[in-house]
C-alpha cells in the first residue's frame, strides 16, 4: 500500500466537505499513516475464496404494503433546519456568480 | 426510609406496584441525587424533570384507581443522547446538533412511553458514539464514580456512570464496538449488546450501520433482561429488525444455573496485552463457574486477532457516509463564511466547525478505505475478514453453549492519558469488537476490583440465543455476590465533593 500523503488528506478533506487548516492537515496525515499501517494486514488475510460480509444477519426481502403511514408533517420536517422559505429547505447559492 | 436510588430496578418496581412507594417519590429521588452528584460525575447533558415528574404523576393516578399497567411503569430511566427523544434536545454529543430537537421518538423510546417509564434525561457520550472513554464528547468528559480522575469508558460512558452512581437504575446505550459493555466493565455495571436486529434502531442516530445495536446498562443482570424484555422485538420501521419474538429473558436471568453448560474460553481473548489483575478476575471467575457444574472449555478464534483491524475500516467507512447527512441544511448547525459562499463553502464551515477531531478523523478514514482504488483492498478485504470471524463463532459455538472472556483489557484508565494517542484507545475494544461484527449478542457482568477499579466479564451466545446471556450472567454475578457479601457497587466511595 502506498503511503498517505498531505496531498491524499487535503483531497480526501474536500470530498469529505471538511474544511481543514495546515496545521490540522499536519497531524492527520501522521495520525491516519499510523493507523493504516495498523490495519493493512487485513488484505492479506482472507483468500479471494472467502465471500464478504455485509450484513452480519441477512434478511432478505424486507417489504411492507405500499400504503400511506405516519409520516413526518411538512412543518416538523423542517423544524430542525438552519433555514428555510416557502415549506422549503433554504439553502445559499448553488452555484459560483460567473 | 429505603433510599430509593439504591434500589434495583425490579425492587423498586416491587414497591411501586405494592403501592408502598408513589412513581413521584421514586422520580423525586433520583433527580435530587442527579442535582447532587453530576456536577461532579457529568453523566446528564440533558435532565427531564417536569416530563419525568409528569409521567409519574400519571403513573401515581392511574394505579390509584386499579388500572392494570407495565410491571416497570414508574420506574425511571435515562437515554443515551444519540437516540432521539421528542421534547428534549438530542446532541449525540457533538455541536453540530447543539439546540437541535427530534421531531419524533426512536422506537425504543416509544416504548418506554408505552410502559409509563419516566425519562430522566439525556446522557452524556463519545461525539457520535466515536470513542472508547467519553473524552470525544463536545461537551466535556463524564466522570467515573469509582475515581472521578478517571474515564468512564465509552461511548456511552454516560449512561454507565449514571447507573454507578444511584443517578439511574436503568439506562439505554447503544453498543457498535463495544460502547455499551465496555462502559459497564469499567464502573462495575451491567450491560448488554442483544443480538444484531433484535431491539429496533429506528430513530438511534447511525454510527456504522452494519455494527451499530441500542441495549441495556444497568447494575443487576434480571434489570437488563427486564429492559431488554421491553424495547426488543420486531419494529416495521427498521428494515434489519428481526421478527423472532424477544424471548423469555427475565425469566432466564431468574433461572440462574450452569449446571452442565459448556462454557468456551475464548484462547485469544486473553493473556498478552491484557492486565495482570484483569487476568486474575477472569481466573477467579472461571473456577466459581466450574465449581458451580459448569464445563469449561478452551476454544480457539484464530481470525479474532484481525477482528480490530477489520473493524476500523468498516465502522469508519459506513459512518463516513452516514455523517454526510449534517451538511448545515436539514438540521443543527450552519456556519457561513465571510462573502458570499456557495453552499458547498458553507458544508466545509459547517463540518469544520461542528465536527471534533475523533469524527473528522474517522469520516476521513472512511472516505479513503472507500475511495476509488483502495476499495477492494480495504474495505472489500475487512468484509471477508467479517466471514472468517463468523467462523470462528460458528466452530465455537459447535464445543460451546456460550463463550467467556475479560470484557476490557484493564480497568478504566485516567482521563487524557490515551487521547492523544488514538491507536492506544482503539485497543480498549479489542475483546468487544468480534461480537458486533458476527452479529451475536453479549453481556458485561461485574467481576470484582483490581487495585480498587471494577473488571467486567463478557459472555458472548450464538446470534437469537440471547437468553442464554441472562442465564449465565444472573449465575456468575450470584456466585460473585456470595464472595463479596453483596452487590460490587456496595463497595464503590462516596463521590468524592459530594456530602
Amino acid at each position: 500500500m502506498p503511503e498517505i500523503t498531505r496531498e491524499d488528506v487535503a483531497h480526501l478533506a474536500r470530498l469529505a466537505h471538511i474544511d481543514m487548516t495546515g496545521e490540522e492537515l499536519d497531524r492527520m496525515t501522521g495520525e491516519l499513516s499510523v493507523i493504516v499501517d495498523s490495519i493493512k494486514t487485513v488484505s492479506e488475510v482472507a483468500g479471494e475464496d472467502v465471500p464478504a460480509t455485509s450484513h452480519p444477519i441477512p434478511l432478505s426481502n424486507v417489504y411492507r404494503d405500499d400504503v400511506i403511514g405516519e409520516t413526518l408533517t411538512n412543518e416538523e420536517a423542517l423544524s430542525g433546519a438552519p433555514d428555510n422559505a416557502a415549506g422549503r429547505f433554504k439553502v445559499p447559492a448553488i452555484l459560483d456568480e460567473e | 426510609m429505603t433510599d430509593l436510588t439504591r434500589l434495583s430496578a425490579a425492587q423498586l418496581a416491587e414497591k411501586l406496584s405494592s403501592r408502598q412507594v408513589s412513581a413521584m417519590e421514586a422520580v423525586q429521588a433520583h433527580l435530587d441525587r442527579i442535582g447532587e452528584v453530576d456536577p461532579a460525575i457529568n453523566a446528564f447533558l440533558h435532565v427531564n424533570t417536569d416530563e419525568a415528574l409528569r409521567v409519574a404523576s400519571e403513573v401515581d393516578k392511574e394505579r390509584s384507581i386499579g388500572d392494570a399497567m407495565h410491571p416497570l411503569a414508574g420506574v425511571p430511566i435515562a437515554v443515551k443522547d444519540l437516540i432521539v427523544t421528542k421534547g428534549q434536545p438530542t446532541t449525540a454529543g457533538s455541536k453540530i446538533l447543539e439546540g437541535w430537537h427530534s421531531p419524533y421518538d426512536a422506537t425504543v423510546v416509544r416504548r418506554l412511553r408505552d410502559a409509563k417509564m419516566p425519562i430522566l434525561g439525556k446522557t452524556n457520550l463519545d461525539e457520535f458514539a466515536m470513542g472508547s472513554s467519553t473524552e470525544h464528547s463536545a461537551y466535556g468528559p463524564t466522570r467515573n464514580p469509582w475515581d472521578l480522575d478517571r474515564i468512564p469508558g465509552g461511548s456511552g460512558g454516560g449512561s454507565a456512570a449514571a447507573v454507578a452512581a444511584f443517578e439511574a437504575p436503568l439506562a439505554l446505550g447503544t453498543d457498535t464496538g463495544g460502547s455499551i459493555r465496555q462502559p459497564g466493565a469499567v464502573t462495575g455495571t451491567v450491560g448488554v449488546k442483544p443480538t444484531y436486529g433484535g431491539v429496533s434502531r429506528y430513530g438511534a442516530i447511525a454510527m456504522a450501520s452494519s455494527l451499530d445495536q441500542i441495549g441495556p446498562v444497568t447494575r443487576t443482570v434480571l434489570d437488563a433482561a427486564l429492559l431488554h424484555e421491553v424495547i426488543g422485538g420486531h419494529d416495521p420501521h427498521d428494515s434489519t429488525s428481526l421478527t423472532d419474538p424477544v424471548g423469555a429473558l427475565a425469566e432466564a436471568a431468574r433461572n440462574a444455573d450452569v449446571k452442565g453448560l459448556r462454557i468456551g474460553v475464548i484462547k485469544e481473548l486473553q493473556g498478552e496485552g491484557y492486565q495482570d489483575g484483569v487476568q486474575a478476575r477472569f481466573t477467579e471467575a472461571l473456577d466459581l463457574l466450574r465449581q458451580a457444574g459448569a464445563d469449561v472449555v478452551e476454544v480457539s478464534c484464530p481470525n479474532f486477532k484481525y477482528a480490530l483491524g477489520a473493524y476500523y475500516l468498516i465502522m469508519p467507512s459506513e459512518a463516513s457516509s452516514n455523517l454526510a447527512k449534517y451538511d448545515g441544511v436539514r438540521f443543527g448547525l450552519r456556519v457561513v463564511p465571510d462573502g458570499a459562499p456557495t453552499i458547498e463553502r458553507v458544508m466545509g464551515a459547517t463540518r469544520a466547525a461542528g465536527f471534533g477531531d475523533e469524527v473528522k478523523r474517522r469520516i476521513i478514514l472512511g472516505t479513503y478505505a472507500l475511495s476509488a482504488g483502495y476499495y477492494d483492498a480495504y474495505y472489500g478485504s475487512a468484509q471477508k475478514v467479517r466471514t472468517l470471524i463468523q467462523r470462528d463463532f460458528d466452530a465455537a459455538f459447535t464445543q460451546a453453549d456460550v463463550l467467556i472472556s475479560p470484557t476490557a483489557p484493564t480497568t478504566a484508565f485516567k482521563l487524557g492519558e490515551k487521547l492523544d494517542d488514538p491507536l492506544a484507545m482503539y485497543l480498549n475494544d479489542v475483546a468487544t469488537i468480534p461480537a458486533n461484527m458476527a452479529g451475536v449478542p453479549g453481556i458485561s457482568v461485574p467481576g470484582g476490583l483490581a487495585d480498587g477499579l471494577p473488571v467486567g466479564i463478557q459472555f458472548l451466545a450464538p446470534a437469537r440465543q440471547d437468553a442464554r446471556l441472562y442465564r449465565a450472567g444472573a449465575a456468575l454475578e450470584a456466585l460473585l455476590e456470595d464472595t463479596w457479601g453483596g452487590p460490587l457497587l456496595a463497595q464503590a466511595p462516596e463521590i468524592a465533593g459530594v456530602k
